[in-house]
Order: C-alpha cells, then sequence, then structure tokens
C-alpha cells in the first residue's frame, strides 16, 4: 500500500478523484446562485468574470459557477454508476466465460465480441432519442444504459487473465475439495483479479463522463437539467468560441473539469499498471536524476533501470 | 484465413443485432415513439409520407411483429432506409449519400495520421525512456480524456477566432465556391478540413502514443533486440526490428478504437458545423427526425465493422502466425 502512494501518478491521480468526488457532494450546497436564474433581463451578452459572479455569466446572465458547481454532481453520479454497473456484468460476464469454457465460453465472448465493435455513441443516441427529452431519465437510469454499452472491454480482459488462472493448482485443488463452480469464481478467483477489475472500473468510469457530456452536448439528454455536459451544449449553442470576444469562461470550466477529472482516473490507472507492471515505471528517473546517478544516458538493453531513491533506502 | 473467417462471421452477427436492434427499439421502449413521430408527421406530411412511416414504425398494420421485421429487412436490403421526417420528402438514404464522402475523407486521413504519428512518438518515448518525452505524456492524457468537442471548441477559439488562421466552420465557402474539381474548389476544402483534422489527431493520437511506448519498452528487453544491439547493428535498424514487433498490439487495438474515433469525429464536425454524418445527426436530434437517426446509426455500424476487417487484414499481413494456422 505504501508502495502505491509513492508513485507520483497515483498520488496526483487520487488527489484530483477525491477533489472531484468532494465537489459532487458539496457543489450544489455552496453554489453562489440559483443555476438557472437569471440576473438582468436586460442584457443580452455574456458578461466576463467579476466579483459578483467569479466565472462570469451565460448569454442569459446565468452564473457560469453556480451552473459549474451544480452540474458536477449528476455529472459524477452518472459516471460512477455506469462504472459500478458495467464493471459488474465485465466481471459476470469476464470470469464466467474463462472458467466455464465450452459453448457457454462461445456464447458469452461472442455477446462480449458484438458490444466491442456495435458503435456505442450511435446506439445511445438512437435509445436516448427514442425515449424522449419528455421522458426525462433519471441519473441512475441514464448510468445503467451507458453500462450496458461499455462493459465488454472489460469482460474481455477479465476472461483472457481467468483462463490463465484455470489451470494453476489452487482452482485443481477447490475443485477436488468438492466447491460448487460459482464460490470457485467468487472466492478462489476473483480475488485474484483486483488490479484488473479496478482498472476495469475506472476505465469504464472514464468511458461514462465522457459518453454521458457527450450526449448531454448534443442536447439528446434534457437540455434543462444541468451537468458540464448541457453547459456545453449551451454555450455552442451561443457560439461562445465564435464569437469576437470569446467567452471563454463560458466553455472552458465544463471542459477543463471533464478532462480533469478523466485525467485523474487515468493516472490512477496508470499507476496501477505500472505497479502490475514495474517496466513500465518512470517514476523518479527523470533525465537529470539518471545523469547525477550515474546512469548511461543511452539505453542499456536487457536491462531496466532502477534508482534506489534515498528514502526508499 | 481461419481467424479471418470467424472475424467475418462476427462482423455479420453485429450487423444483425444493430438491425434487429434498430427495428425494435421504437416497438419496445416506453412512451410509444413511434406514436410521436407520426404525431409530428400527419401535421406536417402528404399521406403518403404517413403511410410509409405507418409501416416503418408499425402503427396501424395488420400485419405482425415478424412480418413487419422481414419487410423492414427486404426494404433495407433494397437499400431502403425511409423517409426524412424533416426534410420530406429527401429519404434518408439520400441524405446520409450527400454526408458521408465529408465524414469519411475528414475521418479516415485523420485517423492515418494520427495512427503513424502516434506510432512514431511512442517509439521515441519508449527508447528514450527518461527523457523530456515522458513529461509529454500527462498532457497527452488530459487532451485524451477531454472530450473531443472539447478540443474542438479551444481550436476553434484560437486558431480561428483568435488568430483567424482557418476558417471556424463548414467543409467549404458556400457562399463563392461550387462544387467541382476545380483547384480552387479542393484547395478551399483542404484549408476548412485542417481544424477539424487537427482536433481529431490531437485527441485520438495519445492512446497509440501509450499503447506503442509501453509494448516498445517490453519489446526492448527481448532477446533478440539485445541480440541485435550485441552484433553492432546501426541504433536505427535495432529500433526497427523492436518498433515492428511491438506494432502488432497496436493494430489489433485499432478495432477498439475506431469506434471511439468515429463517435469523436461525429462530436468534432458538429463543433465546425462540417456537412458530413455528425452534423445531420445533430440537426436530426435537434428536430426528432427519427428516420434518420436510425439509418445513421446503422450506416456508422457497418462503416466501423468494415473499418474493423481492414484491419483484420492488415494483422493477417503483418502477422504470419495468423496465416499459418490454417
Amino acid at each position: 500500500m505504501r508502495r502505491l502512494l509513492r508513485s507520483p501518478k497515483i498520488v496526483t491521480g487520487l488527489c484530483l478523484t477525491v477533489a472531484f468526488l468532494i465537489l459532487a457532494i458539496v457543489g450544489p450546497l455552496v453554489a453562489p446562485y440559483n443555476p438557472n436564474s437569471s440576473a438582468s433581463t436586460t442584457i443580452g451578452i455574456a458578461q466576463p468574470p467579476s466579483a459578483a459572479h467569479l466565472l462570469g455569466t451565460t448569454q442569459t446572465q446565468q452564473d457560469v459557477l453556480s451552473q459549474l458547481l451544480a452540474g458536477g454532481r449528476s455529472t459524477i453520479l452518472v459516471s460512477l454508476v455506469a462504472g459500478v454497473a458495467a464493471t459488474v456484468l465485465a466481471v459476470g460476464f469476464g470470469v464466467a466465460a474463462g472458467y466455464l469454457g465450452g459453448w457457454a465460453d462461445d456464447l458469452l465472448s461472442m455477446l462480449a465480441n458484438i458490444f466491442l465493435v456495435l458503435p456505442a455513441l450511435p446506439l445511445l443516441i438512437v435509445i436516448f432519442g427514442l425515449l424522449g427529452r419528455s421522458n426525462n431519465p433519471n441519473d441512475l437510469l441514464i448510468g445503467f444504459i451507458i453500462a450496458v454499452t461499455g462493459w465488454a472491454f472489460g469482460a474481455r480482459q477479465l476472461r483472457a487473465e481467468t483462463l490463465t488462472m484455470r489451470a494453476r493448482d489452487f482452482i485443481d485443488s477447490a475443485k477436488i475439495i468438492g466447491e460448487r463452480s460459482w464460490r470457485i469464481m467468487v472466492f478462489e478467483i476473483l480475488p485474484n483479479l483486483v488490479p484488473i477489475v479496478a482498472t476495469s472500473f475506472l476505465f469504464t468510469v472514464i468511458y461514462g463522463v465522457g459518453t454521458f457530456t457527450a450526449l448531454s452536448f448534443l442536447g439528446v439528454i434534457n437540455t434543462s437539467q444541468w451537468s458540464w455536459g448541457t453547459m456545453l451544449y449551451w454555450a455552442q449553442n451561443a457560439q461562445a468560441a465564435q464569437d469576437v470576444h470569446i467567452q471563454w469562461w463560458w466553455f472552458l470550466p465544463p471542459g477543463l473539469a471533464v478532462g480533469l477529472f478523466g485525467t485523474g482516473l487515468a493516472l490512477l490507472n496508470f499507476g496501477i499498471d505500472e505497479y502490475v507492471n514495474p517496466r513500465l515505471r518512470t517514476a523518479g528517473i527523470t533525465g537529470r536524476r539518471a545523469r547525477k546517478a550515474g546512469l548511461p544516458r543511452r539505453p542499456q538493453h536487457g536491462l531496466t533501470p532502477v534508482l534506489r531513491s534515498p528514502e526508499a533506502a | 484465413m481461419r481467424l479471418i473467417l470467424r472475424r467475418i462471421a462476427l462482423y455479420v452477427v453485429t450487423a444483425v443485432v444493430a438491425i434487429t436492434i434498430n427495428f425494435f427499439l421504437p416497438r419496445l421502449l416506453p412512451g410509444n415513439p413511434a406514436l410521436a413521430v407520426l404525431g409530428k408527421a400527419q401535421s406536417a406530411e402528404s399521406p403518403q409520407a404517413v403511410a410509409a412511416l405507418e409501416v416503418q414504425y408499425g402503427v396501424q398494420t395488420k400485419t405482425g411483429e415478424w412480418g413487419q421485421y422481414v419487410q423492414y429487412w427486404v426494404h433495407l436490403l433494397h437499400g431502403n432506409l425511409g423517409t426524412s421526417l424533416n426534410a420530406y420528402p429527401a429519404s434518408v438514404g439520400s441524405l446520409i449519400r450527400a454526408a458521408l464522402p465529408w465524414t469519411l475523407g475528414l475521418v479516415g486521413t485523420a485517423t492515418v495520421i494520427s495512427f503513424v504519428l502516434g506510432t512514431l512518438i511512442g517509439v521515441a518515448a519508449a527508447w528514450r525512456r527518461g527523457s523530456w518525452l515522458d513529461n509529454v505524456l500527462p498532457v497527452m492524457t488530459f487532451f485524451q480524456a477531454a472530450p473531443y468537442f472539447f478540443v474542438a471548441i479551444l481550436a476553434v477559439a484560437l486558431f480561428a477566432t483568435k488568430l483567424g488562421w482557418f476558417p471556424a466552420s463548414q467543409g467549404y465557402d458556400t457562399a463563392t465556391l461550387n462544387p467541382g474539381f476545380t483547384w480552387a474548389f479542393i484547395a478551399n476544402v483542404l484549408d476548412h478540413a485542417v481544424l477539424p483534422a487537427l482536433t481529431i489527431v490531437l485527441a485520438s493520437a495519445a492512446g497509440w502514443i501509450l499503447g506503442m511506448r509501453n509494448m516498445m519498452i517490453t519489446t526492448i528487453d527481448e532477446d533478440y533486440v539485445l541480440l541485435a544491439q550485441a552484433e553492432g547493428l546501426p541504433r536505427r535498424k535495432v529500433i526497427g526490428y523492436a518498433a515492428r514487433n511491438a506494432l502488432l498490439p497496436n493494430v489489433s487495438g485499432f478495432s477498439l478504437a475506431i469506434g471511439f474515433i468515429v463517435s469523436g469525429a461525429l462530436l468534432t464536425e458538429i463543433v465546425f458545423s462540417y456537412p458530413g454524418i455528425g452534423y445531420l445527426l445533430f440537426n436530426s436530434i435537434g428536430s426528432d427526425d427519427y428516420p434518420v437517426l436510425q439509418g445513421i446509426f446503422l450506416i456508422i455500424t457497418i462503416a466501423v465493422l468494415l473499418a474493423n476487417l481492414l484491419a483484420d487484414f492488415t494483422y493477417a499481413l503483418l502477422d504470419p502466425r495468423t496465416r499459418q494456422e490454417a
């Protein structure tokens, strides 16, 4: 655990992720204004940041900061729901396919492969389009629907890993003792898959943020409910980037928020990858430190440069 | 060859699944969207159009569900995707045909550039592990995590509005030029394509860079690379050997990425009002033009499946092991 926390990628990723989770919880409570209310009905242009509106206003004089704070909750909630649901599906399909083998594997793998090549976003657009903006699906339902299109990649990875595990001795011994299949899958195999389940969860949360934001940006999900995607939808509608006076305060915050939240999760993901496969690590071995430690500048083949940091020794 | 045949079987099944989903979705979802469509159509369109829609969405017809399903297939196989609600009497097929070349040109070029550039940078980043290139990785991660359309908005704000280097919207100058094989038109199209293409490259290259870097790092430690270097081969050759072998997973990763890239490109088009499939999609969402939405879903699925097949052929060409199996 302490080794995990020494990786700068894990630490940065964790900080970003936790900051956004806090924002999701308290954001709507600390928003200075109602995100829907207009400060003035007479002004028709977006106002730059000022003391009254720290991130400026939209074209209809709504407070951008309040929208950002209010929109974070649904964006993050939907992506977390999508991540959890997709991971449950991925574990179920992946481990079952890998362990059971035979026709069950063929069938489940076929299903996963279909969902893998089926373009998700156009499918979701059709689903949400037909559901209708008037039906107003709630955040949970949106998360579940996104999850249905996002589990296949994790399932394929988990299946491959389960396959290598099936032939190991401890599984054989569990079989000989007479453990049931589901017990072997849940209590023998699954604990060994934790790093892969974790990366697959993080991956689907990133997928969830991106997809939900894209769907809101397209206006296919209720455009009056605040999320970072709907903020970008309205900014694009008002041509905030095309205007002679670029209204950066309008489109920059929600876009940066999505990007930074995704970056935080991705960094965590890379950190876990490097933890599992130390070769991928760059941590600490920057050019200057390598030179100081007397490592050759040109890479040596067959060797993975490892530096013992003074703190670690 | 067996591998290719298996993949083709998968793609055929996927296409059938997509078509089946497309048929049953409007019939299964709550709130009966088909009736809503017809309600909208009845006030605006001719009786023939309404009748055609009734057939497509299975309202007021004596044919059973199965019969309708068969009928839907017959229509599809004749290339009939239905009629647009909004651009009546234009057929969905004609709308998509007009938009498709723009998207294919843009996405195709941008994807090739991104793949080649990303792979090369990935090789360099692996070879010079610990150099400044490693510091670029977090920045690339941000571009990968940020939505394509946000990168597009940034590109418009910076390069079009602020600096005025490139046009901010449309596929060509519609006010002054007519489409044709003239030098002026082609130059204008290219000028308009630079920013959208740059956006797609910027947003998608990170995946290739990271994939190639990680694979390359593992490959560099292989014995044959060590041998190549011990033999005193020039560095350029050694890198070439390693890179060629590290490339394979990236090519097979292509099939995963293509769906994301196409989706991202559709969103990019919207920001640039680029006259491709994405912009058509956006307009159809705004006007609840369900037949067009569903037609686009099918066309994109088919296109993605074909791109996958192409990647599979490339893979078989690069990796002799897949050919020997048969």
